[in-house]
């Protein structure tokens, strides 16, 4: 290793300054600061290794502090880590970790990630976010996952108690971004063999974020106050932050408007209305989502959509203007790309889709048909499958219609989520709605689905593709292999990307401090201040 | 009566048992399972978890375990799904409050609705008649879905008066709401029947008799027609107290409660099965003790009926 220390250049040492955010000059901050959130249901689990889903991790983001955290823009800006550097062979990241505190005043030290990881990959955790540290391409961590090695040679370890070493398969260049996932929080090993799984309740719970967990009443709402103990806790403004879930969205939204919630998202296609009422808070900033149907092409799939033509055809005729503009209405962009437009050091391509009218479109779409020796007079009869959701429903219903003057004959089938998923995952569909979110800020993240390895529910493979992703990984300059990827996906066309997602809100206009331009949303109470009214 | 007691709950437990078996193999039988999810899982991922769960075992050997673990330790199995919790901690949790309002809401339908229902009945054909039986059907046709959201922008928009929904053991303001929106409905069916068997009652031989004898109205009512006129009632109301205690998903939802009605519909949705088996189970010992309970006062209430 000491070689590695002499021959590693400074590449990426940062000296950016990490404190929260604070409040300009002549804010006048409220007395009481409180920043109510709204959930949308039950936090399935505080444990950094055991959460699922975004709204755990808004939760578990302000309890923990991973090594990196995201500015307002979504840049990563240092957490624990004080500073990091990257070998040359870009396999060997070593990460200097500041003076950081547990909330019961322990000391944060690299073993506790260790730990952590570990503990993450570690089978008997059976943790269903594993595959984020295979994402991250950690040294064994695929092997330990499938019980081949112990956790134990996981491909990080404790330098000393401040200086953490991670050892990469490959050359990752998104590995930085995915240090602010939830997944990647350190936990405190003494507490959880203390205690099992009963360490995440209130009273147990033992965190090094910028706040502790003070109640938690499953469904109901969870209560969090600041943390003496953080290591920059003098420059929190907040003290407490509240999660209350309201099940439906309508009467959060009344909820909002009586005060009780500080943002809350805005129903479907109320945000006209709103934006008119109330200019000050209804909010629609980019969110790194897209929403796509699925062509099946494997060999259980129809036998139309085998001929790129005809996936072509569907995709040009879909009206994304109309989606977007006239049933989504909440400021949602119309897709030409499987990556959302927003993604950092992402270039949309100029493909026909993006370039033509829709009537040009449209009537490529019929010659395309014809040449694939379908039309009015050879209908295609094609089921498209949504899971439950009056907006899926609204949207397929506006497919169908546009792909009937086509001759395209299309089924409606709406069936229940796990339903949809199961049929998917087992390629028992024609064509299906799907969303894909992204897990950190780069177009990899979209673009590994089509990988012919990737989740990839309707099977399409392309060897070029496949070259191009893995380029990516040793690539100095993503971007025109990211364009050229997305190429691929316009010529051969495995789905229709339909619409890239914004977040549609209403935020209340005493909180500041919220990220408005990061993509992800990753929001941090540390930096939200409320003024007075 | 004691033998007859005994004998329904010695019943009881091969119904249970049929239960637990029909709906074991039913909630396997849909499609896709509790780790069935958008990022498909890596094969070795959902190995793990289903062994950590024993859900790579057969079918009937599940079964087995999760009766002996019931049976053993009263234990209903971990939840697959709040992975920190077990499921007898779910059910602690939304019981209680489901159990608050759902028999507060009780109680006031049936004071209520039996209370329309008689003055109906007494007054019949009268303006009296009229506007209880308007109120019921207006409480009928207005779905507690429709009147939950309608509750909250009232309340809470406009009069700032009532917590827009969450739960309070001890500040009854959050009760309030829940309860209204689950009870009025029950009201109005609870009124519906009364008033007719009421009717029915206040027509049949033994009042005529009761009234001949020169017996005060009052005494007439409340001693010889009210007693039989609430045998139908009672026999309605059975089964109502169940689904009223064990939460409506309804207002679980538009009140977030955190109630067991929701997480009922939750477990079947997220396919937890655990959480879903504790709750058919709770259901299903419940019904099968409230209907013991109707058959009890029916005894009680008409000396007619012997067991």
């Amino acid at each position: 290793m000491t070689k590695f220390f002499a021959t590693t250049a400074l590449v990426a040492s940062l000296a950016m300054p990490a404190f929260a955010v604070q409040p300009a000059e002549g804010e006048q901050l409220a007395e009481n600061q409180v920043y109510n959130f709204w959930l949308l249901d039950a936090i399935k689990s505080v444990d950094p290794a055991k959460n699922t889903d975004v709204e755990g991790s808004d939760v578990l983001r302000q309890l923990f502090e991973g090594l990196m955290n995201e500015d307002e823009k979504g840049a990563m800006v240092p957490g624990v880590a004080e500073s990091f550097e990257e070998s040359d062979d870009k396999l060997t990241y070593t990460f200097k970790l500041r003076d950081a505190k547990w909330s019961n005043g322990e000391p944060v030290t690299a073993g506790d990630f260790v730990y952590a990881w570990r503990r993450a990959v570690n089978p008997e955790t059976a943790s269903e976010y594993a595959w984020f540290m295979e994402l991250m391409n950690i040294v064994n961590a695929t092997d330990i996952v499938k019980g081949e090695k112990s956790p134990e040679e996981l491909g990080v370890k404790a330098v000393d108690d401040k200086t953490l070493e991670v050892t990469l398969t490959t050359p990752t260049p998104y590995f930085i971004k995915t240090l602010s996932h939830a997944t990647t929080f350190p936990v405190p090993q003494k507490v959880i063999e203390e205690h099992g799984d009963a360490w995440t309740q209130p009273g147990n719970l033992v965190g090094n974020g910028a706040f502790v967990l003070r109640s938690h009443n499953l469904g109901v709402d969870i209560t969090m106050e600041k943390n003496p103990e953080y290591w920059d806790a003098e420059n929190v403004v907040m003290q407490t932050v509240k999660g209350i879930t309201v099940n439906d969205n309508n009467v959060a939204l009344t909820r909002y408007q009586a005060g009780e919630l500080d943002r809350v998202q805005i129903p479907a296609g109320q945000y006209p209305r709103l934006e008119k009422e109330a200019p000050d808070q209804a909010v629609s900033l980019p969110y790194a989502c897209s929403y796509a149907y699925v062509y099946n092409v494997s060999e259980k799939g129809p036998e139309a959509l085998k001929d790129v033509r005809v996936r072509e055809a569907l995709s040009l005729a879909l009206n994304r203007d109309i989606i977007v503009n006239n049933v989504l209405q909440g400021g949602q962009k119309p897709a030409t790309t499987w990556t959302h437009w927003a993604i950092e050091g992402f270039d949309q391509p100029e493909t026909e889709l993006a370039t033509l009218s829709q009537e040009e479109k449209t009537q490529r779409a019929q010659e395309l048909l014809t040449e694939a020796g379908y039309g009015p007079d050879n209908p295609i009869s094609l089921t498209l499958q949504y899971n439950t959701d009056e907006n899926h429903k609204k949207l397929a219903i506006a497919a169908q219609q546009f792909w009937k003057p086509l001759g395209v004959n299309i089924t409606l089938n709406n069936v229940e989520w796990k339903v949809h998923t199961d049929r998917m995952q087992n390629q028992d569909f024609d064509m299906a709605r799907y969303a894909w979110c992204a897990d950190y800020n780069e177009a990899s993240t979209f673009l590994d689905w089509f990988r012919t390895d990737g989740y990839n529910s309707g099977k399409w493979s392309n060897a070029e593709f496949d070259q191009l992703m893995a380029d990516a990984k040793t690539a100095e300059d993503t971007t025109p292999i990211y364009t050229r990827a997305e190429e691929i996906l316009a010529e051969e066309v495995p789905a229709a990307f339909v619409y890239h997602y914004a977040k549609v809100d209403m935020i209340s206009p005493d909180i500041k401090g919220l990220p408005t331009e990061n993509v992800l949303n990753a929001w941090y109470a540390k930096d939200l201040y409320r003024l007075a009214d | 009566m004691f033998a007859y007691i005994m004998r329904r709950l010695a019943v009881a437990v091969p119904t249970l048992l049929l239960l637990i078996v029909f709906s074991f193999i039913l909630m396997h039988l849909a499609p896709g399972g509790p780790f069935t999810q958008e990022r498909e899982l890596p094969p070795q991922v959902l190995a793990n978890l289903n062994a950590k769960y024993g859900l790579d075992d057969p079918l009937w050997k599940q079964i087995i375990n999760y009766i002996w673990g019931i049976v053993a330790h009263f234990d209903f199995g971990p939840s697959f799904v709040y992975p920190d919790r077990s499921v007898n901690e779910l059910i602690a949790a939304g019981f209680p409050v489901t159990l608050t309002y759902g028999s507060l809401a009780f109680m006031a339908a049936v004071v209520m609705g039996v209370g329309l229902g008689v003055v109906a009945a007494i007054w019949h054909n009268s303006f009296l008649d009229y506007l209880a039986v308007g109120i019921s059907i207006g409480a009928q046709v207005l779905p507690n879905f429709v009147m939950a959201p309608i509750l909250v922008l009232i309340f809470t928009l406009w009069y700032g008066l009532l917590p827009g929904g969450g739960w309070s053991f001890s500040d009854p303001s959050f009760w309030i709401m829940p309860v209204i929106a689950l009870g009025t409905s029950y009201m109005a069916s609870i009124a519906r029947i009364t008033r007719s068997s009421m009717l029915e009652v206040l027509g049949s031989n033994h009042i005529r008799t009761a009234r001949a004898k020169g017996m005060p109205e009052h005494r007439v009512i409340i001693r010889h027609a009210l007693k039989p006129a609430m045998l139908p009632v009672i026999s309605y109301l059975g089964p109502v107290f169940v689904s009223m205690i064990t939460g409506s998903v309804v207002i679980d939802i538009y009140f977030s409660t955190g109630g067991i009605g929701k997480a009922f519909v939750d477990s079947a949705l997220n396919r937890d099965y655990a959480v879903m088996m504790g709750v058919t189970i709770l259901v299903g010992a419940l019904t099968i003790l409230f209907n013991l309970v109707v058959d009890v006062l029916y005894a009680w209430i008409d000396p007619k009926i012997r067991y």
